[in-house]
């Protein structure tokens, strides 16, 4: 569509206030770079002039003198992520699909229900849970972390992979059949290669946010399963408090999932809508 | 939504009515069982709620509705409802005014726009807690940039987050620092999926750009705004990362939100029985308020699938009584992807 152009002087306005806008967007994240890059002797003096080094990050992977957990809580991230998004997977694309291409009793009630932990206050769970979990030697725990994460990963990928099955028509499927084809052949060669770009940006999707999550790991776990998010906050709370340390983490932690968001631009309104709103 | 019963798929390969019938609950129960197993810690989470169950108290005993009354009855909850709707509702609007404004100026698709286009979810990607401390960073007057900017500016006298009125402006701030590109892109998709012709119509009949944009453009945009609006003041109602990881809270109480309170009742003090009945109250007032926008926004969507070329694709509306919480129905773009 096209809106009726304004005058030269309203493009220039425009152009203004766009730049205007990601001056505030990106300041933030250009900020946080160039902390990350001071010395010592630099971070609370001169703004943007001074010489970079690489020292904080070599001392937050701990390549240097000292020894540093960092790299830990990173393994910790991974593996939870990793975790709850192949969990959601293996549970998430039958239900999907049986959501898709069926009516059965209970399955508005299902869809809605995992929706709703999408919208649920996360302590509504992590009250008892952290109880439960006490009793259960699960806290602290990657399993207990897997678990908890379905409560981020799952709603997203049974409603955005539903929204993909939908979209293929079942001639597809009947005419596989019609083929010879069993029902788990139809759906394995023919509707599964079909969808793969969407089950991917699933994937991704659900791992970043199950990575940028905190309330979980933050109440959950303690030092074994900790993740990067919660000590990124811990490296904060220091009584020396070394900010270009802290910004060195933060960068470092933002990193993954600014990575593969570049993978799933084109995915990015529908997932993010849970599949409300397809572009 | 295409739907077709399962007997209705002529089949290859001759398999019993009954497995047939059975096929979808068979491909379903591993999720209805990993809902149960979520389910039922929140189900011991509200048995919590009225006993008196504290780290201190691992024998409690029964209290009835004590923790309601006494909950309910308390400045505390009263204050943390006002700051967390207060919160909501200024996040949710500065996200929307600001996310819409940005669409807009996105659509001309100038260079300039194009560029910047490719760096419009940069902060949408950033871990909440991280965004909360990158800002706790930059507002730090001894280390940060916003107190020489606002000097430049000719604006002195800035200390940080340290007023209770600064403290909640800046966890606004980051918020929408945070959220608006999510606006913005859902903003986005739905401008270029609009029909041209009716604005074709109206240039023809001379309407001038704010008339166009009040009667034409955001008219049909707001169904695709509104899933964006509903998503974010859903989720500013639960808000815990940027608020304790930028304020903790503070100073003293100003910007304890709900889920903030709860966090210290439940976790800090290890009134289990306490923090509980807090999130319940919260959970209750979460759900029926997504309830009703929920309906609204399904009527929304009926209302845009009457006049909108595109085909709309949807899913049946949630009978009466079924939790609600979804978009009604899929916004069905006209496929400019």
């Amino acid at each position: 569509m096209t809106m009726d152009r304004p005058g030269k002087a309203g493009g220039i306005l425009a152009d203004a206030a766009l730049l205007l806008y990601f001056a505030f967007s990106l300041a933030p994240v250009v900020f946080i770079v160039a902390l990350s890059l001071k010395s010592n002797a630099d971070q609370t003096s001169t703004y943007l002039r001074f010489a970079p080094t690489l020292a904080n990050y070599r001392t937050v992977l701990g390549l240097g003198a000292g020894d540093s957990p960092y790299l830990r809580f990173f393994v910790a991230s991974l593996v939870c992520s990793v975790g709850a998004v192949l969990v959601s997977l293996v549970i998430g694309i039958p239900a999907a699909y049986a959501a898709a291409r069926y009516r059965f009793r209970g399955s508005e009630s299902l869809l809605f229900t995992l929706l709703s932990f999408r919208f649920a206050p996360e302590l509504v769970v992590i009250i008892p849970l952290g109880v439960l979990y006490q009793q259960l030697g699960l806290y602290d725990s990657y399993v207990g972390m897997i678990w908890v994460l379905q409560l981020v990963t799952m709603p997203l990928v049974v409603w955005i992979l539903r929204s993909f099955f939908t979209d293929l028509p079942p001639e597809l499927e009947q005419a596989a059949l019609l083929d010879g084809y069993s029902r788990r052949q139809a759906f394995v060669r023919i509707v599964l290669p079909l969808v793969r770009p969407g089950v991917a940006a699933v994937c991704l999707l659900a791992f970043i946010f199950a990575w940028n999550n905190f309330i979980f790991p933050f109440t959950l776990t303690s030092s074994h399963a900790q993740t990067v998010t919660v000590s990124s906050l811990a490296f904060l709370g220091g009584n020396q408090v070394r900010f270009n340390l802290v910004a060195a983490g933060a960068v470092m932690a933002v990193l993954p999932p600014l990575v593969l968001a570049l993978f799933i631009q084109r995915y990015l309104v529908r997932g993010l809508s849970f599949g409300a709103v397809k572009s | 939504m295409a739907t077709t019963g399962a007997a209705a798929v002529p089949s290859g390969t001759v398999t019993p009515r009954w497995r047939r019938r059975l096929r979808p609950y068979l491909l379903a129960t591993p999720a209805v069982l990993l809902c149960v197993g979520i389910l039922y810690p929140f189900f011991v989470g509200v048995a919590y709620t009225v006993y008196n169950f504290s780290d201190a108290n691992r024998e409690p005993s029964f209290v009835g509705l004590a923790n309601f009354t006494d909950i309910l009855g308390s400045d505390t909850l009263w204050h943390s409802a006002r700051v967390t709707v207060a919160f909501a509702v200024a996040a949710t609007t500065v996200e929307t005014v600001l996310g819409v404004g940005v669409a807009l100026l996105l659509q001309r698709s100038t260079l300039l726009g194009r560029l910047l286009e490719r760096l419009l979810i940069v902060p949408l990607m950033v871990a909440p807690i991280i965004a909360a401390i990158m800002w706790k960073l930059i507002l730090l007057p001894e280390v940060g940039w916003v107190r020489p900017i606002l000097a430049a500016v000719g604006v002195h006298g800035y200390r940080g987050t340290d007023g209770a009125g600064a403290a909640f402006f800046w966890s606004v701030v980051v918020d929408a620092w945070l959220y608006t590109p999510f606006v913005a892109i859902l903003a986005l998709a739905g401008l270029r999926s609009l029909p041209n012709s009716p604005f074709e119509a109206a240039a023809v009949d001379g309407a001038n750009w704010w008339l166009t944009f009040r009667r034409l453009t955001l008219p049909m945009l707001w169904p695709y705004v509104l899933v964006a609006v509903i998503f974010r003041f859903m989720d500013c109602l639960k808000v815990f990362d940027i608020i304790y990881g930028l304020t903790a809270g503070g100073p003293g109480d100003a910007t304890t939100t709900l889920q903030i309170n709860a966090y210290l009742e439940a976790i800090t003090y290890a009134r289990y029985s306490r923090g509980m009945t807090f999130m319940l109250i919260l959970w209750v007032v979460v759900y029926a308020i997504s309830f009703v926008l929920v309906r609204y926004l399904g009527r929304v969507q009926n209302r845009a699938a009457g006049i909108s070329a595109g085909p709309t694709a949807g899913t049946p509306d949630a009978a009466p009584g079924a939790p609600a919480g979804a978009p009604a129905g899929a916004v069905a773009g006209s496929g400019a992807g």
